[in-house]
């Protein structure tokens, strides 16, 4: 019978099948950080329980960090309390760590597909709802909360009932100045923040087929941001390239079996989607968000919606209350409007693509005076290359600052916080009130989007600096 | 976790949609390495002004004297964002022990069930009926009959679960207790993909 790529590799891991209820499946890779494990750790000793399978754990410190002098004790007390359970948790279960100064450090959606963790045909887990990153790779990948994090902990497996499916195929080029993030914001604009909310989503089509490794985890990546369980593409030789050679990525003969295996993970020609959506590629322009959950986008040079004309009371309701916390107006563009900080960062976009589309924009030109400008790599081996690359130089020359790895202004858990009332372009991805700090007010882009603000001082069509 | 059978009481309206989960419970919060005293800090951010307790908002629902209850009823798309359990403890440990919603975000309707934190899908059509009763009104939740009922009215909906999670709701059970009990297939099962 034809299958889905997620029903082929869905189906090699349910363990059983529980009449009327979930099936159990079988986790092959759990990341884990300090922030939603601390509990599952206590749950399961109170069980006294040791975990199951400690070598397919894999722990990294990034949610609660700090961005600057990371060699120094933490200074809040509750983060670096949190941070050195994780460390004695760690020790105590045999899980691998990459804390703090290790060199493989970094944002965990970051580090997985960088070391060549994340391999196609997998199932993945981790306390973080944008796991669906490492789909990019082929895998069925999602986030999960700490009670699942300590059953996985437990037995390896989890309990779960099997997603409807939804393809969204992108066919056409891409225009000029739109990136990964263009494509997902104007997806999620489209479907709305909840419109794949029971569905794992499988991404397709030619606009999908010409991106990087990087561009497809940034798609990926805000699968969540429209409800969707997780989000995928089908593994080609563009990811094969993108593997091969990664430090636990495998070698020599395992490499050719691996190959042959992860080849025939593709959706086959009639499988069938319980929903399939069609979107053109052209018609996508650079985008922007203007109010408090990501599904609330506009191209660049487009208009905020009129709130009043929403036949839907629920949703206009939703408009208003999103404008007002924004300071925004219904009808007007965003173009002009003066921002105070530009964050390049967080699983979204904090890669070393994102960064190199950033220093070519920014390249002999300085950032406007009146922002902050703040790049915080995703990984302690995305810093290194900005340097070996001599990005930072870039960098340094046009203002902006550069941090050390970590989800930072993402969420507003460590200091890196926007002040209130003052507006944010960031590259991650979620706008919600007070996400990056009480009052704070974020525009979601891309990063080369950030970047021409960066240079303008205010909100800019990027194609007019390319 | 606890047992859930029947709950009898007021409830809190929430007539807002997409609430996500760091409204209901903001990041600066999650520092905390165990479950407990996340209801102190729920709705944070839109019940108190300036982050302080002696400046509650006047119009935030949770800040009216004349709402209380077991029981949340919120605007659709409820628990959408972040993953973080912390916002189903949260609820928990402000009291509630049902959360009714025309529609919920996947992650945090599961975490809700791990937490014995009952999630209850009705029609937009009855959710807006909820809205419209006043504060002194009574629900009826039954999981046993699957139902929600307006006790005035005696109006009542049914709701869906799956017969496996309702077992477990019922008699306080959680999937690890179940899990830990499967070890022996699943390591056979690992022998078997080896």
């Amino acid at each position: 019978m034809a299958k889905t790529l997620f029903e082929k590799i869905w189906d090699k891991h349910v363990v059983k099948q529980i009449e009327g209820g979930p099936s159990i499946l079988y986790i092959d890779k759990h990341f884990i950080h300090e922030v939603t494990s601390p509990q599952a750790f206590k749950g399961l000793e109170k069980r006294e329980l040791s975990v199951f399978r400690p070598k397919q754990v894999v722990a990294t410190a990034d949610h609660n960090v700090p961005t600057l002098n990371q060699h120094l004790p933490i200074k809040d007390e509750l983060s670096r309390i949190q941070v050195q359970q994780l460390i004695e948790n760690c020790k105590k279960h045999q899980i691998e760590l990459y804390g703090l100064g290790h060199p493989f450090q970094g944002i965990v959606h970051v580090i997985g597909p960088e070391l060549g963790i994340t391999q196609p045909g997998m199932t993945i887990v981790c306390g973080d709802s944008h796991t669906s990153t490492h789909g990019a790779f082929g895998t069925i990948a999602f986030g999960i909360g700490t009670s699942e994090v300590e059953m996985v902990f437990a037995s390896q497996c989890l309990m779960q009932t099997k997603p409807k499916l939804m393809r969204i195929n992108i066919e056409g080029e891409l225009n000029k100045g739109v990136v990964a993030k263009d494509i997902i914001l104007y997806i999620i604009a489209q479907i709305s923040a909840s419109g794949a909310t029971g569905y794992f989503v499988e991404y397709a089509g030619s606009a999908i087929r010409s991106l990087s490794m990087e561009a497809r985890m940034t798609i990926c990546n805000m699968s969540i941001e429209m409800g969707a369980r997780g989000g995928m593409i089908a593994p080609d030789e563009i990811t094969f390239q993108y593997i091969k050679g990664r430090q636990f990525a495998p070698s020599g003969e395992s490499w050719d079996q691996k190959i042959q295996e992860w080849a025939a993970l593709y959706s086959d020609a009639d499988a069938v989607f319980d929903q399939e959506i069609h979107i053109d590629a052209t018609a996508i322009q650079p985008m922007i968000t203007y109010g408090t959950n990501p599904g609330l986008g506009i191209a660049i040079n487009g208009f905020i919606p009129v709130a009043e004309s929403i036949p839907d009371e629920g949703e206009r309701h939703t408009i208003e209350k999103a404008l007002q916390y924004m300071g925004l107006e219904s009808g007007k563009s965003l173009l002009g409007l003066p921002v105070q900080h530009i964050f390049i960062g967080s699983c979204t976009n904090s890669r070393i693509e994102d960064l190199r589309q950033v220093a070519l924009l920014v390249k002999g030109r300085k950032k406007n005076a009146h922002v902050q400008v703040m790049i915080v790599p995703g990984s302690q081996q995305v810093s290194k290359q900005v340097q070996a690359e001599g990005l930072d130089k870039i960098f340094q020359e046009a203002g902006f600052e550069i941090r050390q790895a970590g989800c930072s202004a993402c969420l507003g858990m460590n200091e890196d916080k926007i002040p209130a009332g003052e507006y944010c372009i960031s590259t991650s991805n979620r706008n919600f009130e007070g996400r990056q700090g009480a009052g704070a007010r974020t525009l979601l882009a891309s990063p080369l989007t950030a970047a021409a603000a960066a240079i303008t001082g205010v909100v800019t069509d990027v194609r007019e600096l390319m | 976790m606890d047992k859930i059978t029947t709950i009898q009481s007021r409830f809190v309206p929430m007539p807002i949609e997409n609430i996500d989960t760091d409204q209901i419970i903001p990041a600066r919060f999650l520092k905390a390495t165990t479950r407990d005293g996340f209801g102190k800090n729920l709705f944070r951010d839109w019940r108190y002004s300036n982050d302080d307790e002696s400046q509650p908002k006047a119009d935030f629902v949770l800040n009216h004297k004349i709402y209380s209850g077991e029981i949340l009823v919120a605007g659709k798309n409820f628990g959408c964002g972040s993953s973080r359990e912390h916002a189903a403890w949260a609820i928990k440990d402000y009291g509630f022990k049902v959360v009714i919603s025309s529609f919920f975000a996947d992650i945090f309707k599961n975490n809700a069930l791990n937490n014995g934190l009952l999630p209850i899908t009705v029609s937009d059509v009855f959710l807006q009926q909820l809205f419209q009763l006043s504060p002194a009104d009574t629900l009826t939740v039954s999981l046993e009959a699957q139902t929600v009922c307006i006790d005035k009215s005696g109006q009542k909906e049914s709701f869906e679960i799956n017969s496996y999670k309702k077992t477990c709701l019922l008699h306080g059970y959680d999937d690890i207790d179940y899990l830990i009990n499967m070890r022996t297939a699943i390591e056979q099962f690992e022998q078997k993909v080896a």
